[in-house]
């Protein structure tokens, strides 16, 4: 009875490692693609050409052209640069933000600790999006904005987890024996807590892409993130909408790029986690 | 119970204070206001006279403190002013606005609990065979569809090619609302049949489950008696969760759809810097955090006395 279940174990082991290397490989085509859009475009993506609006799908425009004639799929790819680069950006900066925060408050405990942590009581228990479309709303538009928006509403979820962290780790002896033995808190702090805490951070942050790249697609669809002409995937939605009984791949050819992009990093942060945390596999 | 209840609704006093006078101050910050929003959108050029005189109107001349103290006052009386854009009053519209929000909320979670529920059990029961891992695929696709795009995919499918539904809601009724219940019901699903599967598979792993099956206890008991019972605390936790920001409106999903509801009327207030209105929704938001919060923890309570009501506990 024994005998099969390792059997199984090891084949699921195998396959966490295959899964890393296809997944990792096309998260960083994506972002290559991101990096190199201008040179990937087959066409200029803001060059409007009236004599072949919205034309439908075909083999010189596969995802067709827009109400400007401008092509899609050239307007898809360069709107990964947006999309795609700021979302890495804003999940980014949302770790350091938090993990700084978690970790002062972990360490020093007291006043700072319990005001902080009630902030972060308020950013958790409102919902993201409005409160983000509040800040945006606040700000203007523009993605700079919509990130900043996004990160003011997501720092507390790494604050608690660093925080926790961190606490488990201020009691271990290891520690206690480098405070005895004279090191500064900042020395401590960074040589000794972060690279133990910083795994299940950085596990949660590959988990959060997805979820962040929709956020922002969504703060840009509501006219919040990003502006026209500037091709990023939301906005390139929200203008196509009214357009949608003529022209649906106008508005389908972004939805497309964002969802396989998200499921890639999706894809990518589940298998992180496994191979992180075995015991979560398959949950 | 009746102290703990009224306990809790006194904490939405320092929230509300808390949270409005926040919302306030990040209004100022932004430096601009509704007469300006008001103006520039119509595009006409106006005097600054008129501009410092429709001001003065609306109070906006005064400094912010000031400003923020008679709104209170008049929160107080039972008065939360008119919209500086529509110049209607605030409660009136709001309230007007929050029935489309309670139906598709409720819609949306029925839908949601009838889909995800017995999905995620399934899921779990069939443990790593063909079904689960099905199951398990579509969820992984309903977690990577933003919401609007789901909404728009179902707006061309069932409204522009089979002409089913009306492709913008016309009223708030079953009808029209079918779409964006449908569009918040598969993201939602999506995300509760993975929970549900997890806590199932965790709890049917408990040694109380091999107890009860060496004792013979019928496999249907063990689940639908104990498996079950102490896995809604996990889902019922969840569903509190997505209420509450269902309820605060769901901005896009209703500026898709055109659902009149509070999360269009916020976006539009907080475009055009309305800000009774935008302190009406803040106020609304707060009143959500608690109830759902307190509704939370009488069910906790109600599913497994173990869990005491504190009266201390935040």
């Amino acid at each position: 009875m024994n005998e099969p279940t390792v059997r199984i174990q090891k084949v699921k082991k195998d396959t966490v490692k295959i899964r890393l290397i296809i997944f990792g490989a096309l998260a960083v085509a994506l972002m290559l693609c991101s990096i190199f859009a201008e040179h990937l475009c087959p066409y200029d993506p803001y060059l409007q050409d009236l004599s072949n609006a919205k034309a439908a799908p075909s083999a010189a425009h596969i995802f067709g052209t827009d109400a400007y004639g401008r092509d899609m799929l050239s307007r898809v790819i360069i709107g990964s640069r947006s999309s795609i680069y700021s979302t890495l950006l804003l999940v980014a900066v949302i770790t350091v933000i938090g993990t700084a925060v978690g970790v002062v408050c972990g360490w020093n405990g007291k006043r700072i600790d319990t005001v902080l942590m009630r902030i972060s009581d308020v950013f958790l228990a409102f919902p993201g999006l409005v409160f983000a479309l509040a800040v945006a709303g606040v700000l203007g538009g523009g993605i700079q904005n919509a990130i900043i928006a996004l990160v003011a509403i997501s720092w507390p979820k790494y604050a608690r987890i660093a925080r926790s962290q961190t606490l488990a780790q201020k009691e271990t002896p290891y520690i206690k024996a480098a405070k005895l033995s004279g090191s500064s808190t900042g020395k401590i702090l960074v040589k000794h807590i972060l690279p133990n805490i910083i795994g299940p951070i950085l596990v949660t942050s590959m988990l959060d892409i997805g979820t962040m790249m929709m956020e922002l697609a969504g703060l840009s669809f509501l006219g919040l993130g990003a502006k026209p002409p500037m091709a990023e995937w939301g906005s390139m939605m929200s203008d196509a909408r009214s357009l949608l009984k003529t022209v649906p791949w106008v508005t389908f050819a972004p939805g497309l790029a964002i969802f396989v992009s998200v499921m890639i990093f999706n894809l990518l942060g589940d298998t992180i986690r496994d191979y992180a945390d075995p015991r979560s596999r398959g949950r | 119970m009746r102290k703990y209840v009224l306990h809790r609704f006194l904490q939405l006093i320092p929230i509300i204070i808390g949270i409005t006078f926040l919302a306030f101050a990040m209004m100022r910050l932004a430096g601009s206001d509704a007469i300006t929003e008001k103006y520039t959108n119509t595009g006409a050029a106006v005097s600054q006279e008129v501009i410092d005189e429709a001001r003065a109107e609306l109070g906006l001349d005064q400094p912010f403190l000031v400003q923020y103290v008679n709104w209170l006052g008049g929160l107080v009386q039972g008065d939360m002013g008119v919209s500086y854009i529509s110049g209607r009053d605030v409660f009136k519209t709001f309230i007007s606005k929050l029935p489309a929000t309670l139906l598709l909320t409720f819609l949306s979670i029925l839908m949601t609990v009838v889909i995800s529920i017995p999905l995620g059990i399934v899921a779990a029961l069939h443990h790593d065979r063909l079904t689960d891992y099905i199951l398990r695929f579509l969820s992984f696709i309903g977690n990577s569809l933003p919401n609007f795009f789901v909404g728009l995919l179902l707006m061309e499918l069932l409204a522009i090619r089979m002409g089913w539904l009306p492709v913008i809601s016309r009223g708030v009724n079953l009808r029209s609302a079918m779409m964006p219940t449908l569009t918040l019901a598969i993201a939602m699903s999506a995300k509760y049949m993975r929970q549900v599967r997890a806590t199932v598979l965790e709890e049917m792993n408990k040694e109380y489950v091999l107890g009860g099956k060496a004792r013979g206890v019928r496999n249907s008991v063990i689940l639908w008696k104990s498996v079950l019972k102490s896995s809604m605390l996990t889902i019922i936790t969840l569903l509190a969760l997505s209420i509450g920001s269902l309820l605060g409106g769901t901005a896009i999903i209703e500026s898709i759809f055109m659902w009149d509801g509070v999360g269009k009327l916020a976006v539009d207030a907080i475009t055009m810097r309305d800000y009774p209105l935008i302190q009406a929704y803040v106020v609304w938001m707060a009143i959500i955090y608690v109830l759902v919060n307190l509704a939370t923890d009488i069910l906790y309570h109600a599913l497994d006395p173990r869990i005491r009501l504190g009266v201390t506990e935040g």
